[in-house]
């Protein structure tokens, strides 16, 4: 009954969240060859950073997860939504990953489930699911900058943050985290409909993880900062941010969101990420 | 079956899932609903309740159970309404096990399927009965007996279905609104077979998606969810009820949706053989978006759908013949997920047109309040519209989730 509750034409792809960007040289030759031609040294040394970061996460193969999103306002009202959260890696180069995502609260869109099969230089693929109808429909991938789920989060930070979706250019060094060292990139769009002109992002030496992302709108101004914390090493490899915190400088709204579970090989397969699965898979 | 009959089925049933309920420790989800129906005109028909403000209370919860690869699901549902005593009425929706393999899956007992792309109408869904007493649009349904076998695989999704029972089409009392001038007398229907409700039902569906292009094929064969009528005449000669009449039919639909950056084309089409001559009918249209409207969070849809039904005399009666949809919907995109939907369909030869506008939001997390209107402009004499004409209403409903 509560199906018009949640936009059939909004996509809602929460994916792999504090993971680092992942990238393919080829395909970055293919999308960009004026920009590679043309590089600044700055700029090459933006791009091998963001290309190393996304070098650490590759092979992770598959991994579910539960989070939960809080939406404080600027009165210091709250409102929570809860996710699942299903990734599997497709080892195709060339393409981005498989996600399903089943949105457990609020609970009158309980059930309401995204398939997502992300590209790397074409749009993505979408299905919604809509439990009380039994319906799975195909929806346009083209919302990049609303917000997801009335949070301070738009779509387009939470889908997959590929390296070709951006040009790279390195600015300084600059402390950051707990006592770390970070490169500060700054990141230009490439891709269509997305809401901003930059980001700039704070990538520690150690490790490549992400601290923090400022996001600038399309006049150019600060809108919103993005801070990773908590970050736990799985498989003895790959490092996840499981608290991120996104506060909107204009509006002085913020969302939280935590990971309370987060598992890594499960034994996920291409048959969990088919249509047939995202009608069954609340 | 007879009233008495299906009062037994119906215990039994609530019996059953009660049982099988409180034995599997379910997660407990679904809703509790105030409908208030407001109606600005007074009733057509003398025996209609003269009511203009008409509360009803709709409870639906869902319990489901989960093993490991195994799902037990039971939806009932509760319809407490002070005037239609039609609309006092229990019914099961869902009450099935599905188990799930990687590449099939096999559900058996009362489910609901959807078929079909299109907004305006439902053309190609056909497995479910529609539930006249809920809605008006069509989308509320009855659950269906099933057994239904998916296979995924590369060359897309097949579903098969066994349709053991036939549920009848739920039509309002003598006392409701938006009904025709004589009530549908549901306790004794006319089948073209002779197993009547029990007449073993098929149908299967092929979906696949290749690249852009999500596309369906449908077939069903049995027992028509739309009736024919025919006037039950009394002693008196005066003439009492309608009849409802369900035929065996042979159906094949195809479902096409071509999904290009904000745009989705559509179409639905079916051809239909078993009431008097076969027939073809079809949606055609397109979805676009706007996406954040004017810098705001706003997101603008609006939807244009041609409808075309070639059926003749002795087939089921439909509104579409030849009409237009035009739709638009608006989302806020904010923490309350506020978003409102108006929709008019026109019909092309007589410019009989009703129109409908629905609007929704969240209050704090487990409330919702909903908007929902139906109104009816220039319907000719002669049309299916014409008694209802005078029923538009508005409705609020307020809903608890839990």
């Amino acid at each position: 009954m509560s199906d018009h509750n949640v936009n059939p034409t909004q996509p809602a792809i929460p994916r792999r969240m504090g993971r680092l960007p992942r990238w393919t040289c080829l395909l970055l030759a293919t999308l960009l060859p004026l920009a590679a031609a043309a590089q600044s040294p700055e700029e090459e040394k933006g791009l091998e950073i963001s290309q190393e970061a996304d070098r650490r996460d590759l092979g992770f193969g598959d991994s579910v997860a539960s989070m939960e999103m809080i939406l404080k306002n600027a009165s210091g009202q709250t409102s929570t939504r809860e996710l699942r959260l299903n990734t599997l890696e497709v080892p195709d180069e060339g393409d981005g990953d498989k996600v399903l995502s089943v949105i457990e609260s609020p609970p009158d869109v309980r059930g309401t489930a995204l398939l997502t099969y992300t590209h790397i230089g074409e749009p993505d693929d979408q299905w919604l699911y809509l439990p009380a109808l039994k319906r799975v429909k195909r929806i346009s991938s083209a919302n990049k900058s609303g917000p997801f789920l009335g949070s301070e989060f738009a779509y387009e930070d939470l889908a997959s943050q590929e390296v070709a979706k951006y040009t790279h250019r390195y600015l300084r060094d600059e402390p950051c985290g707990d006592g770390l060292q970070c490169f500060v990139i700054e990141r230009v769009p490439v891709y269509k409909d997305s809401g901003y002109t930059r980001q700039l992002t704070w990538i520690d030496h150690d490790e490549y993880r992400f601290w923090k992302v400022d996001f600038y709108d399309r006049k150019n101004d600060l809108l919103k900062t993005l801070t990773f914390s908590d970050y736990r090493q799985y498989l003895d490899q790959y490092w996840r941010a499981l608290i991120l915190d996104m506060h909107n400088h204009q509006t002085g709204k913020s969302t939280r969101l935590s990971y309370t579970d987060l598992q890594f090989r499960v034994g996920l397969t291409e048959a969990d990420f088919t249509r047939n699965a995202l009608r069954r898979s609340r | 079956m007879t009233p008495v009959g299906r009062r037994w089925l119906g215990a039994a049933w609530l019996v059953l899932a009660l049982a099988a309920v409180a034995a599997a420790q379910p997660s407990v989800s679904g809703f509790v609903a105030l409908d208030v129906q407001g109606f600005p005109h007074q009733p057509t028909f003398p025996q209609q309740d003269t009511n203009q403000v008409l509360p009803s209370i709709l409870l639906q919860p869902e319990f489901t159970y989960d093993w490991r690869n195994d799902r037990l699901t039971v939806v009932p549902m509760v319809r407490l309404d002070f005037s239609d005593e039609r609309r006092r009425r229990f019914d099961l929706r869902e009450f099935n096990w599905l188990h799930a393999a990687p590449n099939w899956d096999l559900l058996v007992g009362v489910g609901k399927v959807f078929w079909g792309v299109t907004e305006s109408r439902q053309l190609v869904d056909i497995i479910n009965q529609t539930d006249r007493v809920e809605d008006l649009d069509g989308r509320d349904k009855l659950g269906q007996p099933m057994v239904r076998l998916a296979f995924a695989q590369d060359w897309g999704t097949l579903t098969l279905f066994a349709l053991p029972y036939f549920r009848e089409r739920t039509f309002r009392g003598e006392k409701g609104r938006l009904r025709a001038p004589f009530v549908v007398d549901t306790d004794n229907p006319q089948f073209e077979s002779s197993l009547e409700e029990w007449h073993p039902d098929v149908a299967a569906r092929w979906t696949h998606a290749l690249g852009d292009w999500d596309v369906a094929v449908g077939y069903f064969r049995g027992t028509s969810r739309a009736p024919r009528f025919t006037l039950d005449i009394g002693d008196d000669g005066q003439p009492r009820h309608l009849v409802p009449i369900y035929d065996q039919i042979d159906q094949v639909g195809l479902e096409l949706q071509w999904t290009v950056e904000a745009w989705l084309w559509k179409l639905e089409a079916i051809s239909r053989w078993g009431h008097g001559e076969h027939f073809n009918a079809a949606v055609a249209g397109f979805e676009y978006s706007f996406f954040g409207l004017f810098g705001t969070a706003l997101d603008l849809g609006i939807v244009a759908e041609y409808l075309y039904d070639g059926r003749g005399d002795e087939a089921p009666r439909t509104l579409f013949e030849n009409d237009v949809f035009v739709g638009g919907r608006l989302a806020f995109n904010d923490v309350g997920g506020t978003s409102i939907l108006a929709g008019a369909i026109v019909d092309d030869q007589t410019g009989a047109t009703f129109v409908t506008v629905e609007a929704s939001r969240r209050l704090g997390d487990r409330w919702t309040i909903e908007l929902e209107s139906l109104a009816f402009f220039d319907v000719p004499p002669t049309g299916l519209l014409y008694s209802v004409r005078r029923d538009d209403y508005v409705q609020l409903r307020l809903s608890r989730f839990f």
